[in-house]
């Protein structure tokens, strides 16, 4: 079976130039994509067996001495092509800031402190079904310099490849009801409302483990579909 | 059917994930204390064809470097064969993934330690010179852009079917230019992502 990747599926993306997150305005190319077909070279990509990830990779909490400060929390969804069918075996790369709202990156200067514990990296590859799971710590808001007193809602950074080089994806994982959801460039340069939500976690009760851990559910979509068969009939 | 999950920026901190190890002058130790899934060498001890180094710089529409980028690339192997499908029978360069991964550094450079990949079959059975496709990130970009690396030693450039959608003028953004000198092969490919002589991105 072999998808197609329709490019309309790509309308709920920002645009590249999206001016209230400052940062486009410079970063973005003025002139029209050039629009070619898709050749194998799109539509084939790179694959990850078991041997890119390592026991343990998808525990951020696992991975110093001690454990981190923080809520303890599960983050676990399935990844799935536009026809709802799982995209196996796919790596899913995340990066966040730790509880305080703080990145190990050597040029992030917030005065928050960094933990010991945290660093703040995971990747884990989906199973057969598309699933993945994380457990980590909620990561805190956190100001930049886009606006006066801009904070960034609380934030998981995902990577995901899928089946193809043109499925490619990178977006943020948001929480449920943050208040900074109305203040944030970046989450609103999604302009669909639904496409927007899309963006944003469930909580997940029925996986909240007791006495340890909440747990959010993140479905991830990517670019796929089966090809409509065309109706040569004339009528 | 299901609507796709939106596109949001790689942001300024991707690096200690995702690239741990790659151009790092940000670290005072060079490296991240994580370990590197993809990185910028992409030779294995199995794969044959022309080893090939590619350099690059890549700026805004001021022309300032961007230092805080993450270039992809995917490409062919020198037989012009993709490692995409699982389970295939086995090629003579089996371990060639054909994906890399190059942040850049605070010059705004990368770079990549690869083969130089082979003619692969295009659109109508049309074969595409060699070519590597390039996926950029950062921080600004609220998605990644997509454009190609051409070599300016191929005399296929000249019937390559995506090359010649290019309007001529903007076809050079995308060639990479062989540096003079001896020992293996340096190709020099800046992007400009906004501006003067601005690189060609596609829509895919």
């Amino acid at each position: 079976m072999s998808l197609v990747y329709p490019k309309e599926s790509l309308n709920v993306f920002p645009k590249h130039l999206s001016p209230d997150y400052k940062s486009t305005v410079k970063r973005s190319p003025s002139k029209p994509l050039i629009i070619v077909p898709h050749t194998l070279s799109e539509l084939t990509g790179p694959a990850f067996g078991h041997d890119a990830i390592q026991e343990g990779d998808n525990d951020l909490t696992k991975q110093h001495k001690g454990e981190p400060l923080g809520e303890r929390i599960i983050v676990h969804g399935y990844v799935y092509d536009e026809d709802k069918r799982p995209v196996p075996e796919t790596l899913v790369e995340i990066w966040q800031a730790n509880a305080c709202g703080r990145y190990v990156h050597n040029v992030d200067q917030h005065p928050a402190p960094l933990d010991p514990n945290f660093t703040g990296a995971g990747r884990t590859i989906t199973d057969k079904n598309g699933y993945y799971k994380f457990i980590t710590v909620k990561p805190g808001a956190y100001p930049w310099g886009n606006h006066h007193n801009a904070w960034r809602p609380n934030h998981i950074h995902f990577s995901v490849f899928g089946q193809a080089f043109v499925t490619r994806l990178v977006t943020q994982m948001y929480f449920p009801g943050d208040p900074l959801f109305p203040f944030d460039p970046i989450f609103n340069s999604v302009t669909d409302e639904k496409a927007r939500l899309r963006m944003v976690s469930k909580f997940d009760l029925d996986n909240t483990i007791p006495d340890w851990a909440l747990c959010f559910r993140f479905d991830i979509v990517l670019r796929g579909r089966e090809q409509t068969p065309v109706n040569t009939e004339k009528h | 059917m299901s609507d796709i999950t939106p596109s949001q920026t790689v942001g300024p901190f991707f690096a200690y994930g995702l690239a741990p190890h790659s151009r790092c002058d940000w670290q005072p130790s060079k490296i991240y204390d994580w370990k590197e899934t993809v990185g910028a060498n992409l030779i294995t001890p199995d794969a044959t064809g022309t080893k090939v180094r590619i350099e690059g710089c890549i700026t805004d529409g001021d022309g300032k470097p961007i230092n805080d980028a993450m270039i992809e690339i995917w490409q062919a192997d020198a037989q012009g064969r993709y490692s995409h499908a699982r389970g295939e029978k086995p090629r003579p360069n089996a371990k060639f993934t054909g994906f890399g991964r190059s942040a850049t550094d605070k010059q705004g450079v990368f770079s990549f330690d690869t083969i130089k990949p082979g003619i692969v079959p295009g659109p109508g059975g049309k074969p595409q010179a060699p070519h590597i496709v390039v996926c950029v990130f950062s921080r600004g970009m609220l998605r990644q852009i997509y454009t190609r690396l051409y070599f300016s030693d191929e005399a296929a450039n000249g019937a390559d079917p995506i090359l010649q959608m290019v309007p001529e003028d903007r076809r050079g953004t995308l060639i990479a230019h062989k540096q003079p000198g001896s020992g293996a092969a340096v190709y020099r490919f800046d992007i400009r992502v906004q501006g003067e002589n601005e690189t060609v991105f596609f829509d895919i």
